[in-house]
């Protein structure tokens, strides 16, 4: 088993980790750094749970090598609250809209919206569903996910979105 | 779900690439976006014993216009390719790939490289009589879409080559329509069929039909095309000469879709492809 | 942050608009907080990412394990070589089915009805002689290292021989090939439940309806796998697992285990949604704690998704024959419902109980005098099934709808119609029905009216004509369900009555702190259903304080008292009501304390605006901190204890039956068969409202639960018994780009069985919704001349009928 430096900058801090090839990026965030609001759901990259940023770009992190995300700034649910504890507009619109239940999909939800919006601050109701078809709940029917985002880009208008 | 142990190396050159592809023999693989490598090495349904990745390589992406067509450097990503709507029926193609976070990572290289019938660029290439450019420690060649794709997961890439760029037409002149039918939005096409017309004094002059999921490798409704070609833009037209899209083609059945009803939905989604195509929908 | 969107923001106006409608239907109003649309407190924990799941939690020197398992449907395991996989990295230990020879029995299976017997062939953590499905556990690989025992999992040499698979429950059911060959036969059991005279009933009918209706094979498919960490230490055991029901694992490893039960912790931390998959005693829970005993090191499993698709234990699988009689009129005389039920490879914690479940609730309801339902049980080579949201309720409520339709469209009658001809009457509550249960309330008609007040018939029919004539094919479905939940009342469902081996009561403890803060304990195990939040509504309204001051605790079995945990839509209906009159003995002796102390009486004292006062004198009183404080020094009436903690265990008489109207509406491409659904509008009653924005997502989940039932989902086995949807390629759930938002409404018939007036509502929306879609779509195609079709209604199944009726050839 060799391993091999890999740099990560993730949520604006460096880390240097000693870590075999085939380390995935969502474990290496998870197991390595700790940071566990990335959750694993499925073995294919259709539940789009380990979603996170990179570049400000949503991708999912299970099918990402840690080693490919080095250069890139990787943002992660951890990251999207402000410094002083100040929820991200689309995380304070999950918890006003009931956009969870479990939670276990709802950190991939918000960082895909939060590219969705970036992308397309004025989504209609038909492309915030477009938007969010890489990511699976079994709880919520998604209604109230939808009515976040729509919420959520009411509120922030075209500046919602995470700054890279 | 974790892949076997690889070694990997991120080369800086193209050369530095070949070459390592090279060294590593028949169980070196490319890396590109990895978003079919590494779900299937994740399945351990591939074990390369070292992959070889793209990433620093410089001057593999961006899209720009080529002698009237397109060149396209192979690291370019489905996003990039769904945000140029001037590409046609390529974005068109490329913004219906799984999800945006796929989008997000997923390159026209990595893609056309893997040889998958099901995938939606493949097809849309041999329409857009399309080549790849491949590098390899013997140098530079092209092959054309059409001599691309040999059988399932098979492509005519060696293994110590790399695609560095892709050409397309530019079918400025041409309407486009591409239909992709899926029970959900994320999934593989059960079938797709891209099309293009040229319409020049309300005769069909050019039509392109190809055809996704409909065998080992991306088609061309042939029968399609000859019988539309020089006909008249109608409805009826276009109708009678979508009943011939199944025509030549050997889809694999699967649990959602006979070898029957695919052929059916080729017929169906080829009339509507080319419905769009000609401007009359 | 936003100030459009602070604390006054879009909260407050859901909750003015919640507390709006609360008034209008009646909801208490002797509380601040029930009834309101109350932000969760879970919330903020899992939007930043912090809450805790159990793959989250890791102790310093655990051992990961991986499992072998069988790539065979049923075979014999010939031999086991796993000397390549212990010489893997870090690989501490290879365990097979031989070397569990220590435990006290094999997996549990927790009904045993009076005078039924049922095969129940032994099921062990892991496979002994023979394996019987894809994904039967073979061997544990333990080791250091996440993923260096995934590669030596992969070097565990198994040599199989083969044996003859069986994967269709009629097959199954004919003889061999027998999936436990020492019993002779697949049958597992057969249990009926007779109602009336059926042959009477069908011999007054004009009319008999007769079909083959399937409830296919389902996944519970929660977003979070199933995991555990398992920590034996000093002769004590902690297991943290992703369960329902952290109590029932408890017990259960204390006696597969022999470790004494004050010994064994079980807690469920955060839980990633389980729609009943994860209300099981499973092999890998005992697995990892006898290894962790065994090797002295805290033990990690966790599940891919690959592995779920092939091993937590799966749902529906019933094919029914099924016979209704009417009169001319629409009045039904007999219904008659024949189940075999696919029970796959063993029975697990409950899984011969799920089909019976949905026996009580076969009347729907209707006024039925003749109601049956036989059931069969039978072992296929396939993975186990037990409960999955609705649990037996969803295929009853799917044979009674659907088939009602196709009566009413023999009888030409509406839909509307027939379902209001046979309509229990409002007046006839508490109600007997004739499969010997008592509905404890309804008002039928009144959701079906609110229902039409939102869906306009008429104007739908003449759009539908016009669409069609553009090639849209629309149709719209119907589903008036009633559902039995709050699973409990002992004298029913236990030993005595049903057979369960467990009483359905649920406890509850309430601790005020010295400061006026509230802990609140409660047996039962939320995950996703919103418990901190409804509970503490609940008790700070009997308390006098504010919910954010009330921590509800649950999930560990080493808090608080013995717990029967969260399952059946009971959690509010039997948890909360316990909480509720442990909250009104805190609030009794907190009377008694203020009565003491302001030296009045304790039945002038009352509670009003967060104040223990003596009426008729607001401004003489004391908050819930300031009795606290009294109580915890003892400055309480002579005789009475000090400290302010109670606890109550709460049995309740009755099931509660919520019940409710949903119309879905489709469109159907009849070129290629694909269904759509475009609109869904559920009117649910499920009595008084706790907390209206969890009721509307428990029905949003619950609804889309069943849509992808009836259009997408499918487990399905080849003849050799391989798993073919084994990853979420291929099992489909469906995602928002498939889904319409969808339209609620609420009318409010309160129970008599608790003192919440409340009715469970986790389920509901899964156990209406199939027929609504499957009737919608029926409605469609019948211009076409399909009058009839089973699900999952896939586009290819629902093309093919339409060929199969334009060749005129009967569906």
């Amino acid at each position: 088993m060799s391993t091999i430096p890999v740099r990560l900058r993730v949520n604006g801090v460096d880390h240097e980790l000693e870590a075999e090839p085939r380390l995935l990026l969502v474990h290496a965030l998870r197991d390595e750094l700790g940071l566990t609001g990335t959750h694993v759901g499925c073995d294919t990259s259709n539940c789009g749970a380990c979603t996170v940023h990179l570049d400000g770009k949503p991708v999912k992190s299970c099918t990402v090598l840690a080693v490919q995300a080095e250069d890139v700034e990787i943002t992660t649910i951890e990251g999207m609250a402000g410094s002083n504890g100040e929820l991200h507009p689309i995380q304070e619109a999950f918890w006003n809209d009931h956009g969870l239940q479990c939670g276990y999909c709802t950190p991939g939800m918000i960082m895909a919206a939060a590219g969705l919006l970036a992308e397309n601050p004025n989504p209609t109701e038909d492309e915030v569903r477009h938007g969010l078809e890489g990511n699976l709940c079994r709880c919520t029917g998604y209604h109230n996910i939808v009515k976040a985002v729509l919420d959520a880009a009411k509120i922030k208008g075209p500046t919602v979105g995470v700054e890279s | 779900m974790i892949p076997a142990e690889f070694d990997y190396v991120a080369p800086d050159t193209l050369d530095d690439a070949i070459a390592a592809l090279k060294g590593g023999g028949d169980d070196a693989k490319l890396l590109a976006g990895g978003h079919s490598l590494l779900p299937l090495m994740k399945l351990r349904l591939a074990a390369p014993t070292l992959l070889v990745d793209l990433r620093k390589v410089p001057g593999l992406e961006g899209i720009s216009r080529d002698n009237g067509g397109w060149r396209i450097g192979a690291m370019t990503r489905h996003a990039d390719l769904e945000h140029a709507p001037e590409l046609g029926v390529l974005s068109a193609a490329a913004g219906t790939i799984a999800d945006p976070q796929v989008r997000n990572r997923g390159t026209i290289g990595g893609s056309l490289a893997h040889g998958d019938p099901a995938s939606d660029l493949p097809a849309v290439l041999l329409i857009a009589d399309g080549s790849v450019t491949v590098r390899g420690p013997g140098g530079e060649r092209s092959i054309a879409a059409g001599d691309l794709f040999q059988d399932y997961l098979e492509t005519a890439v060696g293994a110590d080559e790399v695609i560095t760029s892709v050409q397309a037409t530019g079918l400025d002149e041409y309407g486009f329509g591409y239909q992709k039918f899926n029970r959900r939005s994320e999934d593989w096409a059960m079938v797709g069929v891209a099309a293009v017309v040229k319409r020049v004094d309300n005769v069909i002059e050019d039509v392109r039909v190809g055809l996704t999921n409909m065998g080992n490798v991306p088609l061309r409704a042939t029968a399609v095309e000859e019988a539309l070609r020089g006909a008249p833009p109608t409805p009826e037209a276009i109708a009678a000469a979508a009943e011939n899209a199944a025509e030549g083609t050997d889809p694999p059945a699967d649990l959602n879709a006979s070898a029957e009803y695919k052929r059916h939905l080729a017929r169906v989604l080829t009339r509507r492809a080319l419905t769009e195509a000609a401007g009359l929908s | 942050m936003s100030e459009d969107i602070g604390e006054g923001g879009v909260a407050s106006e859901i909750s003015e608009i919640a507390a709006e409608q609360g008034e209008a239907h009646g909801a208490p109003s002797q509380s601040n907080h029930v009834g309101q649309a109350l932000r969760r407190k879970e919330d903020p924990r899992l939007i930043t990412g912090r809450g805790r799941y159990v793959d989250d939690i890791t102790l310093p020197g655990t051992l990961w394990a991986a499992l072998v398992r069988s790539p065979e449907a049923h075979a014999k395991i010939v031999s086991i070589d796993a000397s390549a996989a212990n010489d893997g990295p870090g690989v501490h230990a290879v365990f097979t089915g031989e070397d569990l020879t220590d435990l006290a029995g094999p997996l549990p299976m927790a009904w045993v009805p009076p005078g039924v017997e049922v095969n129940n062939p032994p099921h062990w953590p892991l496979a002994r002689g023979t394996v019987n499905h894809v994904g039967d556990p073979v061997a544990v690989v333990l080791g250091e290292d996440r993923y260096a025992v995934v590669d030596a999992a992969e070097k565990v040499v198994v040599e199989y021989d083969p044996l003859p698979a069986v994967t269709d429950p009629e097959k199954a059911l004919e003889g061999a090939p027998f999936v436990h060959e020492e019993l002779g036969t697949n049958k597992v059991h057969e249990w009926s439940l007779p109602g009336g005279d059926i042959e009477a009933g069908f011999a007054e009918a004009d009319v008999i309806v007769e079909r083959r209706v399937v409830n296919h094979r389902t996944a519970g498919a929660p977003i979070e796998p199933r995991g555990v960490l398992a920590d034996y230490r000093a002769g004590e055991l902690t297991l943290w697992t992703a369960t329902q029901v952290p109590h029932f694992v408890r017990l259960f490893l204390s006696i597969l285990l022999g470790i004494s039960e004050e010994k064994v912790r079980v807690i469920a931390p955060e839980v990633g949604g389980g729609f009943g998959s994860k209300l099981q005693v499973y092999g890998e829970e005992v697995l990892a704690c006898w290894c962790s005993r065994k090797l002295e090191r805290p033990v990690k499993w966790i599940e891919t998704r690959t592995e779920n698709m092939a091993t937590a234990h799966q749902g529906r699988d019933q094919i029914a024959t099924v016979r209704m009689g009417a009169k001319r009129d629409g009045k039904i005389t007999a219904w008659h419902v024949k189940i075999l039920a696919d029970f796959g490879a063993y029975n697990m914690l409950l899984t011969p109980l799920i089909p019976s479940l949905g026996a009580f609730v076969m009347g729907g309801c209707y006024a039925i005098p003749n109601v049956q339902t036989d059931i069969i049980g039978v072992f296929t080579n396939k993975c186990p099934t037990d409960a999955i949201r609705g649990a037996g309720r969803p295929e009853a409520t799917h044979m009674v709808e659907v088939t009602l339709d196709q009566l009413a469209a023999e009888l030409e009658l509406s839909p509307i119609e027939i379902r209001r001809r046979n309509f229990i009457a409002t007046d006839a509550f508490p109600a007997a029905v004739a499969t010997g249960v008592v509905y404890d309330s309804g008002d039928y008609e009144k959701t079906l009216d609110r229902l039409l007040e939102h869906v306009d018939l008429d104007a739908f029919r003449s759009q539908q004509e016009a669409l069609r004539s553009e090639g849209v094919y629309r149709g719209i479905g119907f589903s008036t369900y009633t559902e039995i939940c709050g699973l409990a009342p002992s004298r029913i469902t236990g030993p005595d009555g049903v057979g369960v081996q467990a009483g359905g009561w649920e406890s509850a403890m309430v601790r005020v702190h010295n400061t006026g803060a509230v802990t609140a304990y409660t047996g039962t195990s939320g995950h996703g259903q919103g418990h901190e939040t409804a509970f503490a509504q609940i008790v700070a309204d009997r308390v006098g304080v504010d919910p954010e001051i009330v921590e509800v605790i649950h999930g560990d079995t080493g808090t608080g008292p013995e717990g029967r945990n969260t399952y059946g839509s009971r959690s509010l209906a039997v948890g909360g009501e316990a909480l509720a009159r442990c909250a009104n003995r805190i609030a009794d002796k907190a009377k008694a304390v203020v009565a003491h102390n302001l030296e009045a009486a304790p039945e002038d004292i009352e509670l009003a605006d967060g104040k223990f006062s003596v009426r008729g004198s607001p401004d003489k009183g004391m908050t819930l901190a300031e009795v606290a404080g009294a109580a915890y020094l003892n400055m309480v009436p002579e005789g009475m204890d000090p400290g302010l903690e109670e606890t109550t265990f709460h049995d309740p008489d009755n099931f509660v039956f919520p019940f409710g109207a949903h119309a879905c509406v489709v469109d159907v491409d009849p070129e290629t068969g694909k269904a759509r659904v475009v609109r869904y509008v559920a009117v649910d009653d499920c009595g008084n409202a706790i907390n209206p924005l969890i009721i509307d997502g428990q029905v949003h989940g619950g609804i889309v639960h069943a849509i992808g039932q009836a259009l997408y989902e499918r487990v399905a086995y080849d003849e050799d018994g391989q798993l073919v949807t084994g990853t979420f390629v291929d099992y489909a759930l469906p995602t928002a780009a498939e889904l319409p938002s969808f339209e609620t409404d609420r009318t409010v018939t309160p129970s008599p069985v608790n003192s919440l007036g409340a009715k469970g509502v986790g389920e509901a929306g899964t156990i209406a919704a199939s027929p609504a879609v499957t009737n919608a779509v029926i409605d469609a195609l019948r211009p076409l001349g399909v009058n009839y079709i089973n699900m999952p209604l896939t586009p290819m199944r629902v093309w093919e009928e339409i060929q199969s009726a334009n060749r005129g050839v009967p569906a």
